[in-house]
């Protein structure tokens, strides 16, 4: 009797493990499909090098040509922070936002094809207080302005 | 399949100004629920604007843009009356695609 349990229980499990593995195949089939142009690595990181590094840009040289507009001092509720990015660098081909503190530091990047302005606001989340950094890329070289934004209420978590 | 984007259009002098609001939960993947397990991440991973088939702006995007995710961007070009395209693809490969007439 114990026995016949033993093995119904071995019998259920192993058919539970063939699924999760085939739910995990299908998922990580899909998932490869999605990841086409989402650069995995870079949405991975933890500090500005190694964000430069999955971009595969060296490191960015500070510009005031970027500038940030509509983009609060402090911010309220960090569930939704709104930010926008100038940049007046020639040749921008690309703006990346990234949020120093949050657990992943790059929030978004824009690819900004030639006839598209230089120029955008989008709303993003931010954990906590932190320093929020513009990355332009443009003629293939890195720039970077950053500005604080404090936060009183964090948007990850809680 | 998500509910549809609010797109606004704008044509301004020979600028077209194009605002979008999407519909989704941006679902970090480090939050939990009140049991305590995690909420697995759910978020739009890559977002294409196009105009009369060219693309005007691309863009991908982490877990850390807001829920309902709003972008405002402008292209040069664009008549009244005219499309732009807004389509979305997130990470669990569900995607979206809207349009708008440029007023």
């Amino acid at each position: 009797m114990m026995d016949a349990q033993r093995r119904d229980w071995l019998k259920q499990s192993g058919g539970i493990t063939l699924l999760t593995l085939l739910a995990a195949a299908g998922w990580l089939k899909s998932g490869c499909a999605v990841a086409d142009g989402w650069n995995k690595s870079a949405f991975d990181t933890h500090s500005l090098d190694e964000t430069m590094k999955a971009l595969g840009g060296g490191a960015p040289a500070q510009s005031i040509d970027i500038a940030f507009f509509s983009t609060p001092d402090i911010a309220e509720n960090g569930a939704v922070v709104p930010i926008g990015v100038t940049s007046n660098v020639a040749k921008t081909e690309s703006i990346a936002i990234l949020i120093e503190k949050n657990p992943n530091m790059l929030a978004a990047v824009f690819d900004i094809p030639t006839g598209t302005e230089s120029s955008l606001s989008t709303r993003v989340k931010m954990a906590q207080t932190s320093n929020v950094y513009a990355l332009v890329k443009a003629d293939g070289k890195y720039y970077v302005a950053s500005k604080e934004i404090k936060v009183t209420l964090g948007g990850c978590g809680g | 399949m998500a509910d549809p984007m609010k797109i606004r259009a704008n044509a301004v002098g020979d600028v077209t100004e194009v605002k979008v609001l999407m519909s989704h939960e941006m679902e970090t993947g480090l939050r939990k629920d009140a049991q305590g397990t995690t909420i697995p991440a759910w978020f739009i991973q890559n977002v294409t604007a196009t105009y009369n088939g060219k693309t005007v702006l691309s863009a991908q995007w982490g877990p850390a843009v807001a829920k309902n995710p709003f972008v405002s961007f402008k292209f040069k070009g664009g008549a009244k009356g005219e499309k732009v395209m807004i389509s979305w693809t997130d990470n669990r490969g569900d995607k979206r695609t809207d349009e708008a007439t440029i007023a």
